[in-house]
């Protein structure tokens, strides 16, 4: 056997241009004559626009031109929203305000100027009167009775109301020998991409073509949208993703930005560059989760779950983004989690609110379910005066019963849920802690245990559960000297699939890692594909890549055979990028060689094209769902409510694991990220709208030092959805951990009688808890 | 994020400084390493037409020895203070408080005359510079000065600082005999700042009487203060536990604390008492 890649921790190809500051991020495109646009954003939350006069703005030094609403309001059309939920109210979402502003940091109007400086000076020349408004920021006053209402066309804040129900909730609750309660908020957060949104447009008259380079994860699906914003053929627009400096969900929109920035560079016939500032980011990127749940279990006093009733308010702020109405609808999707409860309710109501929408944010209605169910697990244990190990353990299916179908409607691939929790307890030492939990509270110190369980939904996913289709494209081409390119639809901003995919292509092809080149996030050079999001990249994509091997391998045996002139294609072999036949293994080429015969094509086998490439589309038949359980060791200090980690065990199942390396780096940042939701993350308005934590020096992400050491291990149990046998990992950190650090401090704080804390659990929080007890 | 245009000066030494400091006044703004100065900028909530960065002025950045005090530039950086090997044997406290502000990227380019000057209400340094009893020397075109440290800080943001002068020099004291120091801090975590900063110097005979004490509280009230009653109630007392305790519950005695989204008036005088406790539990085993 030669050497094999996949499995094998192989550092990231990526990383060498990244860590030297030799990659290409939007900013650093720059383009002959070109201008720069800022823009001029909302101050209210909600107020009727009286005048918006750009005069001033439009003398000033170096301005070039400025645009209203009304004046783009003919050329460009609306935002759009994918999701169709039943009734779903669809506020009109024009790129620059018209008569109203809903939100601080609406878009108003744009001014381009020959640097961003005098761009963003002219901006403070534009006069606009607003007529203030009242504002309605909480969503469960948003959806009461003489709420001020966000859009005043549908008389209401209620943009849906979902409901989702399996086998027969009414009689669970009979049946039930207890009833557990809690009303929890998963806060609204800001997603915090390192590298902020961007986007460069030049137009090209002579070919007609707009080119668009931007910071997104959806460069294809963005074209087709961009297309119909501007009226443009889709084949006479290009989307460039260069490099994209993190996304976790926010760039996986269409943004009105990137339409305006492609209209102004056809307009003005000069390229435009507009970089977002990280203020900017804050108020008018996408925020994540935003919901308050009201969650009842019906259990029996051995801690069998009969049936979950959930009431979840989504605040969806005051417009649809790409997604919005569609993230909550996956937190029904995984409201019984890992456990066999047979019997569902889930009832989410979506409210307008006066605040940048919400959307997708790493994990996208996951981590809430997730997040609603661990914290009622708990509570379960706690009620019922059980472990929460034997609560969970309880209520988990046997690895036998897989595929299993859940009351939410989906059938869960495979799964060992008592596996992954055996280990976790392993190496955490649970038995253990759990005596010297006991030993330490007699000494007035508060260690806390906090378990979550989890499975997720990914590999997004069979097209029909997908508004713009859940397949993945993959190409790839070996060009005549041997060397492999791959272009791949999905579009990868970090994870690793360059690594990942070449490592798939050298061991399929027998080539070597710097032997292949993947090549994402151009329309222009890459088939169709959708993106990256949903942990699909490798799930889905890689399997894309895969696919198209096979394709390639069969024409090159073919081929090879031809060459070899053995007439039975099934004696020849293809084993360390060598063709043999069988049963004369001295009789043989190289891939090379047949790759270079492909493409000089002197002695092709009749009716055998050309060439030696081949494109893939794959569909999968189902999600997949990957599962795993984390422990996190906390101490609180009772005197200052302070919490520190002791430890954090995280064992995490992905399916089959390509790379160890790519794979704990997910599940390291996805972890970080929980933290941040779990103790410091909270987005906050005031009453009237404000965005009060509107700068990184008030709304608190996890630093180096906030993180403990992180202790991953794994276990392996492969999907059958896909041949390579992968589930995706991508957010599996901020599905899982979220839960467990909040378990474990309330867990400490469980001797003060404290039943529940909603996020994030800031050292006052908890002092107040333990004060009031 | 965009600031407004400013004219930019780099002047090679002190006199230059002061001279351009003369002639553009209130117009002007001293750039000394910028973290505080460059954000409020990018912002427009600082709009100077003019600014005289001090990043040139080399003169300024020293830490040396005169008799028993140490001197250090007001240029001189937080890094160079932290891991002064002068300052750690002969002024820990001062090392150690550096040591805490910001992170790696802050204390390169931060300074501790940028700091000072700034009197940012969170800032680190005050603390340690009220405990030490330090004095800072100005200098204008038309002389010098200097201001004794709780003569300096005046209200948030503003200092003792005339028009026209610089801030050039910190004078600290070195250590005494039997002296022990600690400069805690619970951080805001978005900033970094101090949400509660508390230093102190601590003196005590060989039967662990306190024989002088003096505690420095920043980032509870609108400027760092020196503690004064729970220095007098521990200054001629043995220090067991309770002694500790019952002087630390002064912490915030006479102040009234700032609220903000971080920390309600409550917690952060709570905060004061309870680190006040262990700043000085810290630095009597310090001795």
């Amino acid at each position: 056997m030669g050497k094999k890649f996949v499995g094998e921790p192989i550092p990231r190809v990526e990383d060498h241009r990244l860590i030297t500051g030799r990659s290409q991020y939007v900013d650093d495109i720059v383009r002959p004559r070109m201008v720069y646009a800022a823009i001029l954003r909302s101050i209210y939350a909600h107020a009727r626009l009286k005048a918006v006069n750009v005069e001033k703005a439009r003398q000033a030094p170096g301005v070039i031109a400025v645009f209203t609403g009304a004046d783009v309001r003919e050329a460009i059309g609306p935002v759009p929203v994918a999701s169709r939920l039943p009734d779903l109210k669809i506020p009109k979402h024009p790129v620059l305000a018209l008569e109203k502003v809903h939100y601080v940091g609406e878009p108003i109007a744009v001014v381009v100027a020959g640097d961003r400086y005098l761009a963003r000076d002219a901006v403070d020349m534009i006069e606009v009167e607003y007529e203030p408004l009242e504002a309605v920021v909480d969503p469960e006053r948003a959806i009461a009775e003489g709420a001020p209402i966000v859009h005043e066309e549908f008389g209401t804040n209620v943009a849906f109301v979902w409901r989702l129900s399996g086998g027969d909730i009414e009689r669970a609750f009979r049946e039930a020998d207890v009833v557990v309660s809690q009303r929890m908020v998963n806060q609204r957060l800001i997603p915090v991409a390192m590298e902020p949104r961007g986007v460069v447009a030049e137009y090209l008259p002579g070919e007609g073509q707009l080119t668009v380079w931007t910071s997104t994860q959806i460069p294809h699906l963005l074209r087709t949208q961009l297309a119909t914003m501007l009226g443009l053929a889709e084949n006479r627009l290009r989307v460039i993703a260069p490099e994209v400096g993190g996304g976790f969900g926010s760039k996986l929109n269409v943004y009105a930005e990137e339409a305006l920035v492609g209209y102004l560079a056809m307009r003005l016939g000069r390229p435009v560059k507009w970089i977002e500032t990280r203020r900017e980011n804050f108020l008018s990127t996408t925020h994540g989760r935003g919901q308050i749940a009201e969650v009842e279990a019906a259990v029996k006093r051995d801690g069998t779950v009969l049936g979950l009733r959930y009431k979840i308010i989504q605040d969806l702020g005051a417009y649809h983004q790409l997604l919005t109405p569609a993230i909550p609808t996956l937190t029904g999707l995984m409201a019984t989690g890992p456990y066999k409860i047979p019997n569902l309710h889930v009832q989410i109501v979506g409210a307008f609110t006066n605040k940048m929408a919400t959307d997708a944010y790493r994990g996208a209605g996951r981590p809430e379910a997730t997040y609603w169910l661990e914290r009622m697990m708990d509570r379960i244990a706690g009620e019922l005066g059980l472990d929460p190990v034997q609560v969970r353990m309880r209520n988990f299916p046997q690895p036998e019963e897989f595929p299993f179908p859940t009351a939410s409607g989906l059938a869960y691939d495979s799964g060992n849920y008592h596996q992954a929790l055996r280990r976790a307890m392993e190496l955490v030492g649970y038995e253990k802690l759990r005596q010297e939990q006991q030993q330490l509270r007699q000494q007035g110190r508060y260690l806390g245990i906090g378990i979550s369980t989890y499975v997720e939904i990914c590999a997004l996913g069979p097209s029909p559960a997908l508004p713009a289709g859940g397949w993945e494209s993959a190409t790839v081409r070996v060009e005549p000297t041997g060397k492999v390119t791959v272009l791949t639809g999905a579009s990868p901003h970090g994870q690793g699939q360059e690594t990942a995919f070449a490592q798939i292509v050298a061991d399929e092809l027998g080539v070597e890692l710097a032997d292949v080149r993947v090549i994402h996030g151009d329309t222009a050079i890459v088939q169709y594909g959708i993106g990256t999001f949903g942990s699909r990249a490798t799930a889905v994509g890689g399997t894309a890549v895969y696919g198209a091997l096979q394709k390639v391998k069969e024409k090159a045996t073919h081929l090879a055979a031809h060459l070899l002139g053995e007439e039975n294609v099934a004696n020849v072999a293809f084993e360390d990028g060598h063709f043999f036949l069988k049963d004369n293994p001295e009789r043989r080429m190289t891939f090379h060689e047949v790759a270079l015969a492909a493409y000089l094509a002197k002695n092709l086998p009749p009716g055998v094209e050309p060439g030696l490439e081949a494109t893939y589309f794959f569909e999968p038949s189902n999600f997949t769902f990957p599962f795993g359980a984390h422990i996190a060791v906390v101490e609180v200090d009772p005197e200052t409510g302070d919490v520190q980690f002791r430890r954090y065990v995280a064992v995490d199942d992905c399916g089959r694991v390509l790379n160890p390396l790519l794979v704990d780096g997910q599940v390291h940042g996805g972890i970080v990220q929980s933290l941040g939701q779990a103790l410091l993350e909270e987005a906050v308005y005031d009453e009237s709208g404000q965005l009060v934590t509107g700068e990184l020096t008030e709304y608190a992400i996890p630093k180096a030092t906030d993180v403990p050491w992180l202790e991953t291990d794994r276990t392996e149990t492969p999907s059958p959805v896909n041949p390579l046998g992968i589930k995706g990992v991508g957010e599996a950190g901020t599905i899982a951990a979220t839960p467990a650090i909040v378990n474990a401090v309330l867990d400490a704080l469980a001797p003060f009688g404290v039943q529940h804390l909603d996020m994030p659990l800031r050292p006052e929080k908890i002092w107040r808890a333990i004060r009031g007890a | 994020m965009i600031p407004t245009a400013f004219e930019y000066f780099r002047p090679a030494n002190l006199s230059e400084a002061l001279a351009l400091l003369e002639q553009y006044k209130d117009e002007a703004k001293l750039l000394a390493g910028g973290h505080s100065l460059i954000p409020l900028m990018k912002l427009r909530l600082a709009q100077p037409q003019y600014v005289i960065d001090l990043g040139g002025v080399k003169e300024l950045s020293y830490i040396r020895e005169s008799g028993e005090h140490l001197l250090i530039g007001a240029m001189t950086r937080h890094v160079d203070v932290e891991t002064s090997e002068m300052l750690r044997q002969r002024c820990p406290l001062l090392a150690e408080t550096a040591h805490r502000i910001g992170d790696v990227q802050v204390r390169n380019m931060g300074t501790i005359g940028g700091s000072l000057a700034h009197a940012d209400p969170a800032a680190d340094y005050p603390a340690a510079i009220l405990a030490l009893g330090a004095e800072l020397r100005a200098v204008s075109t038309k002389g010098e000065r200097w201001i004794r440290a709780e003569d300096f800080f005046v209200d948030m943001l503003t200092t003792a600082l005339q028009p026209g002068e610089i801030l050039v020099e910190v004078k600290v004291p070195a250590l005494g005999p039997r002296t022990g120091t600690a400069y805690v801090k619970v951080a805001q975590k978005a900033s970094g700042f101090a949400l509660c900063g508390v230093a102190v110097v601590l003196a005590v005979d060989p039967n662990g009487v306190c024989q002088d004490v003096a505690v420095g509280i920043t980032g509870i009230a609108p400027k760092a203060y020196r503690a004064r009653a729970v220095e007098e109630a521990l200054r001629g007392r043995a220090l067991d536990a309770s002694v500790i305790a019952n002087a630390s519950a002064k912490a915030t005695e006479g102040i009234d604390p700032l609220e903000d989204l971080h920390a309600s008036a409550e917690y952060r005088a709570h905060l004061a008492r309870v680190w006040c406790r262990r700043a000085i539990e810290q630095a009597r085993e310090s001795v």
